[in-house]
């Protein structure tokens, strides 16, 4: 039977066809479906884990138990994984190991652009790279099954386009029958012990497990040669198949299903048979560099300006994701195509405004950004929703990186001497999955950070799933909610407050008691998310009295959209008079803290209004 | 406009780009749109970003039916369709629309908080008409929410301009509800199939 599934999703299918027990992840965007659709499923065990390297060691540990593994994350996850991607590299396991890295070429929602096929040329795995959804499927089966075969881990690369385009998939209603699990668990030291006696046995077996992935890649099914026109051939993988026959219809096509390790043989025969050779991919030259290792001949531009330089890539752009006009373009740049006879219509000129993400109307973080704002202290972000806190009006951050990474930054700058109050702004997930290494660092050598740890309740940003503090699991069942002030308390920190997130006082009378203390802080603001489900039954629109309102603008700084400019205009001032949207307001009452005029009605105020609007009619 | 100058009653190849606002339901469109396309009998691709979880941004989605579609991506210029929910969405991708393409535009604005703060300006409505017209002959405005709100939910706007663009295609009315009544919740499935016949009243043969 066909149904039209995504990429993500139709992982999530391959891996449960081909019998997965344990499946282990940690969210982020393009990734997080693949796992979310795999939870449902009968017979296998999904979960959430705090962070990336967490979750590859569950599923490295299932695998080691003779149960195939399989673990998921976006391109930057496997930075944080990769001490764990190593070791499994090296020891192989029982059971098939199957790993997903979703790169987002273009940045579509990440900090930077990483090509992570060279993962698998840094750990000598294998990577497979499927072009669109069927693939996707097969190439997960196909990889539990080379994992088995060549006791190797194996990565298998997607793309954001790869990743969230639906197709038509073939799937059966039927597991596959999988290698039988073993009654005891395996105890193989010389195998699983990485001590340096192990490893140094270990490390000339992977170099020869590569070479024979080599050997088995020049007859394996995944790459395929489709020869058409012998005046230009095409070496591609991945999306950037698609861009080749949509750009390049008539051309012959050296499809690459496995990209690491390559077949050079393959390669040399391809090469030889087509009188112009080039190769089509995203990001690095990660083919391109080792074909010319090989010593094959490449297609040189036209244009000598663009000759490959090590490290460039010859005809297509480095950065950013192709598409058929960044394809095109290129490629006649480089002479391989005539120039097109007409040229697509322009963008308007006409101004349109931009819609930027904004922090929702009724967001939990709002209040804390206000203040922060006020308070002019340099604040050392994170990643997760309250990164919006840069956008103007809140303009309250100003550094950014990695998850994890606010709280050491505002702390170097504290034990560097900077006199300041720094404060290091962090959501829960993220103080789950690397925020806690990096407090116990502020608690132990007493920096007078102060750290603020923003408990949504959920992990907001890559949309809304359970996290160690939230009380579920991704399989739905109820579970610890982690405690966080205990957790902050038991690294020894004294001043710790838990305070309502959506309080703008409380928020701002606790940071100011703070300033300039000579040892670290922490304050938590605890409040729900506006888009979960149960603050969603809560939502509740205020109402700006117009008769008090002067347009000062003040509720306006908070970054509300669901504040607007109405058409009233201040009688004496000429001012317009500010308005809430109905459609968007939650009620969260942060505006309507700050308002000097008392011109924003909270809820019971709204709330007797109705009453007495009811006894009238 | 009439739907003469529209698609031959049996397309080889047809691109959907959809354009709106998060929360107005131009993911779900284009679900039925790929669904669709697949009862029908074509290789289809629907390709959208998920980006951030945040209420608000500017949405887009993609749907191409063919026989063998291989980019999910529709090239600029290229789009039969350009389905917009939102007016100022329509001209940011206007350029999509092939020459001879069809627009087909909700009759709204949803103005971001660029504009409420004041470091924006939302264009008039004769501007934008006037900038739309110069990409093609083939607009059909849509009063989607008036449509909606008749049909008995604001929210199903979407479904309105699923109607209007039915009228486009030679399939009866039964292929597309067909498709539509697996992708909603059933306790809205009758003000769906309203809104899609409101939309499709709009448009004369
Ligand atoms: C290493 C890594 N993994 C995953 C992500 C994707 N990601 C970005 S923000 C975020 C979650 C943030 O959740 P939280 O800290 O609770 O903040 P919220 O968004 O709820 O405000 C995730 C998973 C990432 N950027 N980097
Ligand atoms: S999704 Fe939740 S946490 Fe994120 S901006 Fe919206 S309200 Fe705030
Ligand atoms: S109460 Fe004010 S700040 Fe909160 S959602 Fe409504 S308008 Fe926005």
């Amino acid at each position: 039977m066909k149904r039209l599934l995504s990429g993500n999703e139709a992982v999530a299918q391959g891996a449960w066809e081909a019998s997965v027990k344990v499946a282990s992840a940690y969210p982020g965007t393009p990734s997080t479906e693949i796992l979310e659709t795999l939870a449902p499923y009968p017979n296998v065990y999904a979960e959430w884990a705090p962070n990336e390297k967490v979750a590859l060691d569950s599923a490295i540990g299932a695998a080691y138990a003779g149960r195939r593994a399989l673990c998921t994350m976006k391109h930057v996850g496997v930075n944080v994984a990769a001490d764990s991607l190593f070791y499994v590299a090296m020891t192989g396991s029982e059971a098939g190991l199957v790993i997903v890295s979703a790169d987002d070429p273009s940045m579509h929602s990440s900090q930077n652009e990483q090509d992570n096929r060279q993962f698998a040329r840094f750990t000598r795995i294998p990577c497979l790279e499927p072009a669109d959804s069927q693939e996707a499927k097969d190439m997960t089966i196909a990889a539990f099954e080379l994992s088995e075969q060549f006791d190797t881990p194996v990565l298998l690369r997607l793309t954001t386009r790869v990743c969230h385009t639906s197709a038509p998939v073939e799937v059966f209603p039927d597991q596959k029958t999988h290698p039988p699990i073993p009654d005891k668990y395996p105890r193989n030291p010389n195998k699983y012990v990485m001590i340096p006696a192990n490893a140094r046995i270990h490390h000339p077996i992977i170099e020869k497990r590569i070479r024979k992935l080599a050997d088995y890649a020049e007859s394996s099914p995944l790459n395929i040669a489709e020869i058409r026109s012998l005046e230009l051939g095409i070496v591609t993988s991945g999306i950037a198949y698609q861009y080749a026959r949509e750009v390049f219809p008539d051309a012959s096509v050296l499809k690459l299903g496995m990209v690491y390790p390559l077949p050079e043989k393959l390669i040399q025969d391809f090469a030889s048979e087509v009188k112009n050779l080039i190769v089509l991919k995203e990001l690095d030259p990660f083919i391109e560099e080792q074909l010319r290792l090989m010593g094959i001949k490449l297609y040189v531009p036209k244009d000598a300006e663009k000759a490959y330089r090590p490290g460039s890539k010859s005809i297509f752009p480095l950065c950013g994701e192709l598409n058929p006009v960044v394809v095109r373009t290129s490629a006649e740049a480089a002479g391989l195509l005539p120039p097109a006879l007409t040229t697509p219509s322009a963008p308007s000129q006409l101004k349109i405004p931009n819609r930027p993400p904004m922090l929702c109307p009724g967001c939990p973080h709002r209040a804390t950004f206000y203040n922060l704002r006020k308070m002019k202290w340099p604040v050392a972000g994170d990643i997760g929703c309250y990164a919006l806190g840069v956008v103007p009006p809140l303009s309250a951050i100003h550094t950014c990186g990695c998850m994890g990474a606010g709280i050491g930054v505002a702390h170097g700058a504290a034990v560097a001497g900077d006199t300041e109050q720094h404060v290091a702004v962090i959501g829960d997930s993220t103080f789950f999955h690397t925020g806690i290494p990096a407090l116990m660092n502020v608690a132990y050598n007493q920096s007078n950070v102060i750290t603020i740890i923003m408990d949504n309740r959920i992990t907001g940003m890559t949309g809304h799933q359970q996290n160690p503090g939230t009380g579920k699991t991704l399989q739905q069942k109820d579970t610890i909610e982690v405690n966080i002030e205990a957790m902050v308390h038991a690294m020894g920190i004294q001043e710790v407050k838990t305070v309502n997130a959506f309080s703008v006082k409380e928020v701002s009378d606790t940071l100011k008691s703070w300033k300039d203390l000579d040892k670290p802080a922490v304050l938590i603001t605890k409040g729900e998310c506006a888009l979960l489900p149960n603050a969603r039954k809560g939502w509740m629109p205020l109402r700006i009295d117009s008769t008090k309102c002067i347009g000062c603008d003040i509720c306006i700084r908070t970054g509300c959209p669901a504040l607007r400019k109405s058409d009233l205009i201040h009688e004496k001032n000429g001012r317009h008079l500010t308005e809430i949207d109905p459609q968007q307001c939650t009620g969260c009452e942060v505006c309507a803290q700050v308002c000097p005029q008392n011109a924003i009605l909270f809820r019971e105020q709204v709330l007797a209004e109705l009453s007495i609007d009811q006894e009238v009619n | 406009m009439s739907t003469t100058t529209a698609l031959s009653q049996n397309p080889k190849a047809v691109n959907f780009l959809l354009a709106g606002v998060g929360g107005q339901g131009a993911i779900l469109a284009s679900n039925v749109l790929a669904e669709l396309g697949i009862a029908l009998g074509f290789d289809v691709k629907q390709a959208e970003i998920h980006g951030m979880s945040q209420r608000g941004g500017s949405v887009t989605s993609q749907v191409r039916w063919s026989d063998h579609v291989y980019s999910p991506t529709i090239p600029p210029g290229e789009a039969d369709f350009l389905i917009a929910f939102e007016k100022s969405e329509a001209v940011r991708f206007i350029h999509h629309l092939k020459p001879s393409g069809i627009l087909l535009v909700n009759n709204h604005a949803i103005v971001p908080v660029t504009v409420t703060s004041g470091a924006e300006a939302y264009p008039l409505h004769e501007e934008i008409q006037q900038e739309l017209n110069g990409y093609t002959n083939n607009i059909v405005w849509i009063e989607g929410v008036v449509e909606a709100r008749k049909a008995g939910n604001v929210k199903s706007s979407n479904v309105v301009m699923l109607g209007a663009l039915s009228k486009f295609f030679k399939y009866p009315s039964n292929t597309w509800l067909s498709v539509l009544e697996q992708r909603v919740p059933a306790r809205y499935i009758d003000i769906n199939i309203k809104a899609f016949e409101a939309g499709r009243n709009l448009i004369q043969n």
